[in-house]
Parts: C-alpha cells; structure tokens; sequence
C-alpha cells in the first residue's frame, strides 16, 4: 500500500505543473527584479549594467521614501480599524438577531473591484456634485474639503473607501474566530459573576490573538503593497501626495519606461514587505500569552 | 457532581440570567442594533447612489438632492454604456478569462493538495510551504520580470498571459483553503481503494474529488471573484481593446466620458451586477470561504 501512495512518477505529475508556474511566474520574478535594479534599461533596448547605481539613488530618492511613508501610514490606520472591527464582530458574535445578515451586507463592498469602487468613490468624492459634499452641504457645512484636490487630506481620504472596502472582510474573519471560542468558558464566566464587557476583554479577545495577528501583518503588508484604488482614485497625486510604492514602482516603468530604476523600486517593496512581516511576528510573539 | 445535576443548574442559571435583563439592557441593545444599522447603510448606500445615479440626467445629478430618485429613469444609460463603450466585449473576455483560469487553479490545486496530504514524500512539507508562501509576495515586485518574460514569449496582448498570472498568483489561496478540508475528511476510504488494488488517479478522481465538492465551490467563488476584479496584469499585459476585461475597460472608459455621469454609472453597475448576483445566490459559500482561508493561514 505504501508504494502506491509514494509513486515518484505520480507525486511528480501533480504538483510539477503548479510547481512550475508559481517557480516561473512568482519565485523567478523576484529574483530578476533585484537583478533588473542593477540595470539601465527602457523596457525595449538593451539592458546596460550599472552596478548599484539604481539602489545608491533608490536609498537617496526622497520620493520613494515619501511613498513608503505613505504605505506605512495607510497600514498603521489599518491596524488602527482593526480595533473597531475587533469591537464590532464582538458584538455581532454576542447572539445579535440578524448577525448573519448583518455581516452578509458589510461584505457586499469587498465583492466589487477596487476600480469599481475606485470609480464609485471618485464620483461620491467629487467636490460640487459628489454624496459626501451634497450632504455635508445639506447638514450645513460651508466650505466642505475638496478630498482627493486637497494634497493635505488626499492621503486621509483615501482611506475611507480603504475602511468601506475592507470592513467586511476582517468582521467575517474575526466572526468565524470568535465564534470557535468554546461556549463552556464564556458560561463558566458569566457564572462567576463577569460582565460582557470582562468576558470580551479577558477571555474572547485573547483566545484569538493568533487570528488578531495574522490579521495584523494582513493589514500591515497589504497596505504596504496597495495600488488599485490609489492608482484608479488619484494616480498618486496631487503632486505626489498620495503616492505609495507600487504606484511609485509602476509608474516609473510603464509611463516613464525607467525598467531599471523601475524594478529597484520593486524590490525594495519586496524587502520592507518582508522586513516588516518580520518585524511585526517578532513583535508579537514577545508578548505571546499561553492560555 | 453528576452530569444532569450539572445541566440542570446550568439551565436554572440560564433562566435566572435572562429573567434579569433590566430596562438598561434593553437600551443598550438598542443602542447596539442602531450602530450596526447605521454601518450597514453606509456599507450599501453608495451602492444605491450608484443605481439612482445610473438612470439619471446630467442636470438631475446636478440640480437635486443626492436622495432624490429619478424622475424619468434613463435605461437608456445602459443601452449607451453597453454598446459605446464596447461593454460587450470586455464582459465576454472577462467570462472567458475567468473561467478559463478557475477551472485550471482549481485542478491544479486539487492534485497538489491531494499529494501533499495524502501521498507519502520527503518534500511535501517544503513544497508546500512555497505555495503558502507565494500568498505574502507582493504582486507588483513580479511585474516587470513577468512583462519582460511574456514579452520575449511573444504573449504580450495575448490572453495566456494573463490567464496564467491569475492561476499561478490564486494557486497559494486555493491550496490554503483546500488543505484546511483535505485534513477534517477521512482517510479509509482511500486507503480501502489502495488496498482493493484501485489505482491512484482512480482513487483521485471517483473518490477524493467527489468528496471535496463543497469546498471546491468555494474556491471556485474566491477565484471568481479576484478574476474577475483583477486589474494590474490586463492594464500590463494587454493592450487591444479585443482583449481587455470590463475590469480595464470600465476604467478605460469612464476616463473618456469624465462628465457623463449617467453612462458612467450603467458602466459601473454593469460590471458590478453579475457579482452582486453571484452573492446573492452563493453569499453563505463566500463568507465561509473567506473565514475558512484567512482562520487557517
């Protein structure tokens, strides 16, 4: 029996066609980014070898840092939200009539494309005509932002549909989470005489730390590669005010045909993306509680 | 204590818990019921903003209230966006596209998952952990060496291209998913067939697959969904207007027609309609398979 289950031929035929396509479309890509970043290259000539020539600039480039400001500040409001949602699937979790329902409808946002979205939100953005302004006016409000025209706000801003697209998506994760949590504990508590409040803080919130962590480093790497809805909602603009790294990166090489520094850049997003995922599981796992 | 001592104070417990909810409480959970209420309006309003606007007129979006409903609805926003915009081709390449990858990461998956737990070999543990791995890769550090590789293949504006990205970059997801259930079902029934002498793609094929259909559905919506959203690798990739997705085309096309509001949302309601659909019919299959792959990662 265990020469059919470890038949080398048949072990090969199944995982080498997907083996092959994640090796050639995702684990060689990455390493030829850094290679190209040692390049000067348009795209369509010959590539010419320029030592560290892209890095060194890459290092000096206040514009790539800026944008790497930007994507670190979008993760931290992103960790930041996850604390209201934490809040809220604990009270959709605590027997709420409809939580089903309910957390089917904050869901409906992340099933659109985030150029949906990008286009929706451009429209309820827009200064005179757009949702938000019209009803800020109706309430009496003036002079209401200008959002995405504003270089001061346009990085606030678009965290909004950020928020509005997302929330769904960490209320049905932290749901399913909370909802394993055995039902003996939180009965035994309340016997004892806890609150809501104490049953939450002290015996939910902590039995899920290890899905509060990957949600964590989800929200923190995931902002730091954001780019579709920045890219469809404001091309990074005005004036780079709402730049992150990939729009940074793509920019670069496919509106300006820089390949070379282009393919730096992405590498360095690759390396802060795994710098801070590592960074952040040693961060957590110092203050790891057994239960 | 007995078991029945046990539950019978529990349930008294129980009673005496609920009689006790005060008029406080009751407040409390109004006021709980109120908060979610207003969140799930703002998670649906815009999207209702979107359809009264979709059938509106210029001066309407611009002259009344953005609650306002329209007067005379303008269908024929949609008659324009669908043929001026060539919305007709985009949604066939999307469907096209869409299925085409699915149907290959989910098979794809499904062998490797089913070789990784259930086939004895030294490096299943590494292997496995490179597709699981390939889940934290940020998309956008691949793209120039995937530009540049598909271009010396002479499958730039080819539909290939794209249709492998999406099954190399959604195999990691599937097999995420797929692990977490291959490990909840039953070995003896395979390990019956083996002994019965049955040969392994038999035993995959007639016995293991059948029994993964529920959770193959799921993937198979997870999938769906990102295909049919995904942006960066059509921009890139292909630039004939007979290749592109409604993804791209939408935003290709609301970026000509800046000022028509009308046309602007039928497109977007257009691209947005077959997924609301899709949840609607399948909504409990998504949420689980959205809680089943993040919980186990």
């Amino acid at each position: 029996m265990k020469s059919v289950m470890s038949n080398k031929w048949v072990i090969s035929l199944y995982v080498l066609p997907s083996l092959l396509l994640i090796l050639l479309l995702i684990y060689i890509p990455i390493v030829l980014t850094g290679y190209y970043g040692l390049m000067d290259w348009n795209g369509i000539g010959k590539m010419k070898f320029i030592g560290l020539e892209n890095y060194i600039e890459l290092a000096k480039d206040t514009k790539f840092w800026q944008s790497a400001w930007h994507s670190l500040l979008l993760g931290l409001f992103s960790t930041l939200s996850l604390v209201g949602y934490l809040i809220l699937s604990l009270i959709l979790a605590s027997k709420i009539k409809g939580a089903n329902f309910l957390r089917k409808i904050y869901l409906i946002p992340m099933l659109l494309s985030s150029v949906a979205i990008g286009q929706l939100w451009a429209k309820i953005f827009d200064p005179t005509n757009g949702m938000l302004n019209r009803i800020l006016v109706l309430i009496g409000v003036d002079n209401p932002p200008l959002w995405l025209a504003d270089s001061n706000i346009v990085l606030y801003a678009l965290f909004f549909p950020i928020v509005w697209q997302y929330a769904g998506f960490y209320i049905i994760i932290f749901y399913a989470a909370l909802k394993n949590v055995p039902e003996e504990l939180i009965e035994a508590a309340k016997i004892d005489g806890a609150t809501s409040i104490q049953i939450a803080y002290k015996i939910k919130v902590p039995l899920i730390a290890g899905v509060i962590k990957v949600m964590v480093i989800l929200a923190i790497v995931g902002s730091l590669k954001y780019f579709d809805l920045i890219f469809v909602l404001t091309g990074g603009g005005p004036n780079g005010a709402s730049e992150v790294m990939a729009s940074y990166m793509y920019t670069e090489a496919f509106s300006k045909y820089n390949f070379g520094y282009g393919s730096a850049i992405g590498f360095g997003l690759l390396v802060i993306c795994i710098v801070a995922t590592w960074v952040i599981q040693k961060l957590l796992n110092t203050k790891d509680v057994d239960y | 204590m007995s078991r029945v001592a046990l539950e019978t104070q529990k349930t008294t417990l129980s009673a005496s818990y609920k009689t006790s909810k005060t008029l406080g409480n009751k407040i409390g959970y109004g006021i709980l019921y109120f908060i979610l209420g207003v969140i799930a309006i703002i998670q649906v309003y815009p999207l209702i903003w979107l359809f009264l606007f979709s059938l509106k007129t210029n001066q309407e979006v611009f002259g009344m209230s953005p609650f306002a409903l329209p007067q005379d609805p303008q269908w024929g926003n949609y008659a324009k966006a669908w043929t001026a915009g060539h919305i007709d081709v985009y949604f066939f390449n999307s469907v096209l596209y869409t299925v085409a990858a699915v149907v290959i990461t989910v098979i794809l998956a499904s062998f490797v998952t089913f070789a990784i737990t259930r086939m004895e070999w030294k490096l299943s543990g590494l292997v496995l952990g490179l597709f699981m791995a390939g889940y934290m890769i940020p998309l956008h550090s691949t793209l120039i060496p995937l530009f540049n590789f598909f271009k010396t293949a002479n499958m730039i504006d080819n539909p290939m291209s794209v249709i492998l990205s999406y099954v190399a970059f959604n195999l990691p997801i599937t097999i995420m998913i797929l692990t977490g259930f291959y490990k909840t079902i039953p070995r003896e029934i395979e390990e019956a067939a083996v002994v019965d002498g049955c040969s392994i793609h038999r035993i995959f094929f007639q016995i293991t697959l059948p029994m993964t259909v529920p959770v193959l559905s799921t993937t198979v919506i997870i999938n769906m969904i990102y295909n049919w959203n995904e942006f960066v690798f059509v921009n890139t990739f292909l630039s004939s207007d007979k290749w592109k997705t409604i993804t791209v085309g939408v935003n290709n096309f609301v970026g000509q027609y800046l000022t028509d509001w009308g046309a602007i949302g039928a497109t977007l309601m257009i691209s947005i309609i077959p997924v609301l659909i899709a949840y609607f019919i399948l909504s409990d299959r998504i949420v689980e398979g959205i809680a089943a792959g993040s919980v186990k990662g």
